[in-house]
């Protein structure tokens, strides 16, 4: 069978793929989730240009604690300095590349590479270089040989972001209208603070990061693929995916995208329902979060958490923080964890307890979201039909006060604005 | 040994049993052998302390053994449907402990499943939780702590 794909090329003149041809307005092609090449120009193009979520501060809250995260495929250590700023430094000793750091976390001044000695601050700065006469002595070489930090840092309630661009979009212009969704967030904290401070599942995928990505506001599978544990459970979430929703689908620009249901939570208008249970199973959050909010206490209670995918690679699903971390065209991992708000002693257990049930490897969840991207991966290979078909809910989509375009709660608004955003920085090569 | 308390004999015979029932997808006699304050527990990277306070890759008590069984029962659970074929091996089973009627019983193993798109090899230890109740051993709590658990896993959906 002809390779759509090259001869698509060879008639266009273009050495790679053709990618104003791939991604249509109501259609993408299959060979974006399975081709090397585009792997390779996501990597460069995406992944080590535009801002991505690394880390939260959360979890190096003392001066001196590091933990390992992942940019792109970059291995990356997340330190906090003696002086209380976030850096990520890439893992990598100047002298021959070897990694400085091993362990996924912990507490540390500097880092010690194993293999020749070479020593660097938690800031990143050479400090030592055994045998130094063979480089002239100390004072040398250690402004040129440092641990190479992340160009540009950047945090918004506490979500580290990093860009390998030294210029480019700031962090809060790639942000958007998503800044303000991690704000809802944060607010549900009566301290109004993110902790990100439960560990992590990191569960392998075999699948391209993309279909993760798109399916995080999917709002037209939870009834077919969570139907199992939906009846099994009397879950009332299938209904909010429903034709008979009063919730949206809403594309927040730059990629971003969001499930908003506040609509339902609003008309049902009893606060802690998005939680699935009532005031009086939480008082003394309930109480903390009237007394740190006063009046608008009632409208956060009712209204919930977001659920809202950051691109290329954050998902805050109400209550859990997803991060995708590409590996290659054909192969992902999910890292999970419950959110933590402080000051919420009472919701922490149970978010806790709820998130095991639902994500991750054994997830009744998302194991099974995972099922369907592994599939899915299989069935993109296919070479015909050649598409994959985005244009549900386009016939009647529209466009809110802010200028964004909303679909209802089962259309495929999200994915648009995916594609077209992953478009634009495709095509700015 | 005091009377009453299982002999190793039993307590073998109890842990085949209940590795027979997982391997088969017998959800209904492997339900059967908990007690109702039972946990069953699989770590994620991370101590081994507080699983309330931590997540973890699986952390039922009774009631949520029950859910997952009842969510594979009901043969849209897609992450087993098709089920895995699987079969374990179990080893170095020792007694840890005694404590009331409770038994702490430690053991190796190593698991086979086939599922699309080939086979992937579990392993680790198990640490087991007896109690000897009117004349038979239930199985009161089990963590499983797999060797590669701090490494991310793939779909582990099955009773493991």
């Amino acid at each position: 069978m002809a390779d759509p794909v090259r001869d698509r090329r060879e008639r266009s003149g273009l050495s790679g793929p053709d990618y104003a041809w791939l991604i249509q307005p109501d259609r993408v092609h299959g060979s974006l989730y399975t081709d090397p090449r585009v792997f390779a120009d996501e990597l460069a193009r995406i992944w080590y240009r535009t801002w991505v979520y690394v880390g939260h501060e959360s979890e190096v809250r003392q001066p001196g604690d590091y933990v390992r995260k992942s940019l792109g495929l970059q291995d990356i250590i997340m330190t906090r300095g003696a002086d209380g700023r976030v850096r990520l430094l890439l893992n990598r000793c100047a002298h021959r590349g070897n990694l400085v750091c091993e362990a996924e976390r912990g507490q540390a001044k500097s880092f010690r590479c194993p293999y020749h000695g070479w020593t660097y601050k938690n800031t990143g700065e050479l400090i030592g270089f055994p045998f130094n006469q063979g480089y002239g002595g100390k004072g040398t070489i250690e402004a040129e040989l440092s641990l190479a930090p992340v160009p540009r840092v950047g945090a918004h309630q506490g979500f580290v972001f990093g860009s390998m661009a030294t210029d480019g979009p700031s962090l809060a212009e790639h942000l958007g209208e998503a800044a303000a969704e991690l704000d809802r967030l944060a607010r549900l904290s009566p301290e109004g603070e993110v902790e990100l401070t439960a560990g992590w599942l990191k569960h392998r995928t075999r699948a391209n990061w993309k279909l993760l990505a798109e399916n995080e506001t999917d709002g037209y599978h939870p009834q077919f693929v969570h139907g199992s544990i939906f009846s099994v459970t009397g879950s009332p979430i299938g209904a909010l995916y429903s034709d008979k929703s009063t919730a949206v689908t809403r594309n927040l620009g730059h990629g971003h995208s969001e499930n908003d249901l506040r609509p339902e939570f609003r008309r049902i208008g009893e606060p802690m329902r998005w939680f699935g249970t009532t005031q009086a199973r939480v008082p003394g959050y309930v109480a903390r979060m009237r007394e740190a909010y006063g009046e608008a206490a009632e409208q956060i209670l009712i209204e919930g958490a977001p659920h809202v995918m950051v691109f290329p690679n954050l998902f805050v699903a109400e209550i859990q923080v997803f991060v995708i971390q590409p590996v290659s065209a054909w192969e992902c991992v999910q890292h999970s964890t419950a959110v933590q708000l402080a000051g919420a002693p009472e919701l922490n257990r149970r978010m806790i307890s709820q998130s095991v049930g639902s994500v991750g490897p054994a997830g009744m969840l998302l194991a099974d979201d995972t099922e369907m991207y592994e599939r899915n991966q299989r069935g993109v290979a296919m070479l015909r039909p050649e598409w994959l078909d985005l244009r549900r809910g386009l016939h009647r989509e529209r466009t809110d006060e802010r200028g964004l375009k909303v679909g209802t709660a089962t259309d495929e608004t999200a994915m648009r604005g995916f594609w077209a955003h992953y478009l634009s920085l495709m095509e700015a090569a | 040994m005091t009377a009453g308390e299982p002999d190793l004999w039993q307590i073998e015979q109890f842990v085949y049993r209940e590795a027979r029932y997982a391997d088969e997808h017998d959800y209904d006699a492997w339900e059967a052998l908990w007690t109702d304050d039972a946990f069953y527990w699989v770590p994620a990277g991370g101590d081994l302390t507080d699983p309330a306070g931590q997540m973890s890759v699986i952390y039922d008590n009774r009631s949520r053994i029950a859910t997952r069984l009842n969510q594979l029962r009901t043969g849209r659970r897609y992450a087993q449907s098709p089920p895995s074929g699987l079969r374990r091996v179990i080893s170095n089973i020792e007694v840890l402990g005694r404590e009331g009627s409770d038994v702490t019983v430690g053991a190796n193993f190593v698991l086979a499943e086939a599922r699309e798109p080939g086979v992937q090899t579990w392993a680790g230890r198990v640490t087991y939780r007896l109690r000897l109740a009117d004349g038979r051993i239930r199985l009161a709590g089990k963590q499983v702590l797999l060797v590669n658990r701090d490494q991310p896993l793939p779909t582990l959906a099955f009773l493991i």
